[in-house]
């Protein structure tokens, strides 16, 4: 059985970062990074810790985790060869995290260094968010492509407990090597840094350019797949292979999540992008939920949601098909709509009867007998926002609960007394009852 | 209690939301009514036979609770009284209307009844007389339109109660019951 590559310590400073050699160049970072050997069925991971930063570096790749504060690295001299990308449209590599593979040299004992008598093949797993692939081996073949470490007289990585920045009065062999101190040494590091941004510039230029031309094609290409997703789709045949289904439902998840709307309608169960967004709404508005005191409208939600996410906004529409989603999870909020038009969320739970109960009773108070209640009093009262009070004392009005009344003030709502007087007997007023009650207060006040 | 003129005035007109046209539809229906059955009470309380919209109508506003009724609710209110037959519109703007607060019909038979109580068949009279003569003083004809009471009479005169006959001038037309 092969033996488990085993990696060089690194050393880190104090706040945890790599200590570097003189020459040497930090590159690229990359979060949630974990290292596995090639394993056939079972993948052993090659770092003590998880989901480690990956500073690559001129001359190493160094493996950090601030947690335990220790570090471990692969000389860029090991690397034998890095495997391309592999491209596949298969349902695991659509959702597995982005891997690199590198062939890496080891030496007798099992570490990985330059000059190893054997091989091993190693992935690079990344975990991280928002972790581009492409832009990572570029950058990461780039740092390989200039063999950096070759020019500078490095210690020899292969030796393990490398202490704080030796000078370059290390070992020296036979390679070339230029001076790297002093004020020349300084001005050729700059140079050096120059020479690889501006070629870092024509690359990407370069690569702007091949995209331009590029693009006319990709929004073809992209276009005859959603019309074949249409059609194949739409004729259904009995050709319910689960696989060939399955690999549909990618194709529109890809292309949703390329920004091309899924031509599926709302009534299929919904691309995964906006059922985890549902889900994610739905535990995100509870507490603003709590503190409105159970309803909340949906234009505040989508401030406050998009607020909270800080980059990767959602859309108006995003929000209310994620909204719409919830009717098909089991959670405890709802979307519903006034009739006036006005959206609100609100928990399952809500009663309305309840709102409407205290909305009676503030309108039975004198003060609101004499002179009604204002949507603003409502608002006040209930401890809800306006928008809110009034939709609750225009429902209330259409159980007949409440009457309006429209004056130079605005618009204020009163008790219905329409109930409680009887056509035949106007003039007499109950001794109990509620237009009692308004007589009262009304002709005390004068 | 409030008044107007002599009209007493229902608690509920201090009550604003009766001022403004209610949109729910069973609030409506109770306000229509309170509004119906209080325009004809108080138009046969003070003898008013014609509403013009063009002016103010002392029923319509409550200057107590500074409230008055749209234009728009007081059409309301007075097409739910033509629909019942208890008003009409005099012209097609629907700016002046007519308040039978006693329907035609039912001024017909009040004639009739008044005119056998006081012995006054066979007799004439002018119509001028039955609206401001004395004998019709204190009586619900006194004072009552000129229009409505000849269409009361016509409908006399179709039964058979009443002969119309013109004079030398519109005032002198005159009436001759029969028994």
């Amino acid at each position: 059985m092969t033996s488990i590559p085993r990696l060089p310590t690194a050393s880190l400073t104090t706040s945890c970062r790599p200590v570097f050699f003189s020459g040497e160049v930090e590159r690229y970072l990359l979060p949630g990074v974990d290292l596995e050997s090639d394993g056939s069925d079972r993948p052993t991971l090659l770092l003590p810790f998880q989901s480690s930063l990956l500073v690559i570096t001129s001359h190493r790749l160094v493996f950090v985790d601030e947690a335990s504060s220790s570090a471990r690295e692969i000389a860029l001299s090991a690397i034998i060869h890095a495997f391309p990308l592999k491209k596949s449209m298969s349902i695991r590599s659509m959702f597995a995290s982005p891997r690199v593979r590198l062939q890496v040299s080891i030496s007798n004992d099992g570490t990985i260094s330059e000059k190893g008598t054997k091989s091993s093949v190693i992935t690079l797993v990344m975990r991280g968010k928002n972790t581009d692939p492409d832009v990572f081996y570029g950058k990461f073949m780039e740092v390989l492509r200039s063999r950096e470490w070759e020019l500078t007289a490095s210690a020899d990585q292969g030796s393990t407990g490398l202490e704080g920045s030796s000078s370059a009065s290390g070992v020296n062999d036979l390679r070339i090597t230029m001076p790297v101190v002093g004020v020349s040494g300084i001005l050729r590091k700059e140079q050096e840094i120059w020479e690889s941004t501006d070629k870092n510039l024509q690359d990407a230029f370069q690569d702007l350019n091949a995209l331009m031309s590029k693009a006319k094609e990709m929004v073809q290409l992209a276009e005859k797949m959603r019309q074949k997703l249409l059609t194949t789709g739409s004729n259904s045949q009995g050709s319910s292979n689960d696989e060939e289904m399955g690999s549909k439902q990618d194709m529109q998840d890809w292309l949703l999540s390329v920004g091309i709307a899924s031509p599926v309608t709302k009534e299929t169960a919904g691309a995964l992008y906006h059922q985890q967004l549902s889900r994610q709404l739905a535990d995100f508005v509870k507490t603003p939920l709590e503190k409105a005191g159970g309803m909340i409208t949906l234009v505040d939600v989508y401030c406050l949601f998009n607020r909270a996410r800080g980059t990767e906004l959602i859309s108006p529409e995003d929000l209310l098909q994620a909204c719409a989603l919830w009717e098909k999870f089991d959670v405890p909020v709802m979307m519903r709509k006034f009739d006036s038009g006005v959206k609100v969320i609100q928990n399952k739970s809500h009663s309305d009867d309840e709102v409407f109960a205290r909305i009676s009773s503030l309108a039975q108070k004198p003060d609101a007998l004499r002179k009604g209640v204002s949507p603003s009093d409502a608002a006040f009262t209930l401890g809800i926002a306006p928008a809110l009070a009034k939709e609750h004392l225009l429902s209330a009005e259409s159980r007949g609960l409440l009457c309006r009344d429209v004056s130079a003030e605005g618009l204020r709502f009163y008790i219905n007394l329409f109930n409680e007087i009887d056509s035949a007997n106007i003039y007499t007023i109950k001794s109990h009852g509620l237009l009692n009650a308004w007589h009262l207060a009304t002709t005390v006040s004068g | 209690m409030q008044k107007l003129g002599e009209f007493k005035l229902p608690p509920f007109f201090n009550y604003p939301p009766y001022f403004t046209l209610q949109p729910v539809r069973e609030t409506r229906e109770k306000q229509v009514q309170l509004w119906k059955d209080l325009i004809l009470d108080f138009s046969r309380n003070q003898k008013i036979f014609v509403i013009s919209l063009e002016e103010d109508f002392p029923l319509f506003s409550n200057p107590s609770i500074e409230r008055s009724l749209s234009h728009e609710a007081k059409v309301v209110f007075l097409s739910a009284l033509v629909t019942d037959g208890r008003a009409e519109w005099m012209d097609k703007g629907h700016k002046k209307c007519l308040i039978l607060w006693m329907r035609i019909q039912d001024w017909a038979d009040y004639i009739l009844r008044f005119v056998r109580e006081n012995g006054l068949e066979d007799g004439v009279m002018t119509v001028e007389d039955i609206r401001s003569g004395f004998e019709t003083r204190g009586t619900e004809l006194a004072g009552i339109d000129r229009g409505v009471l000849m269409r009361a009479l016509k409908l006399l005169e179709q039964k058979g109660k009443a002969v119309i006959f013109k004079g030398s001038s519109a005032d002198d037309e005159g009436v001759k019951f029969s028994a």
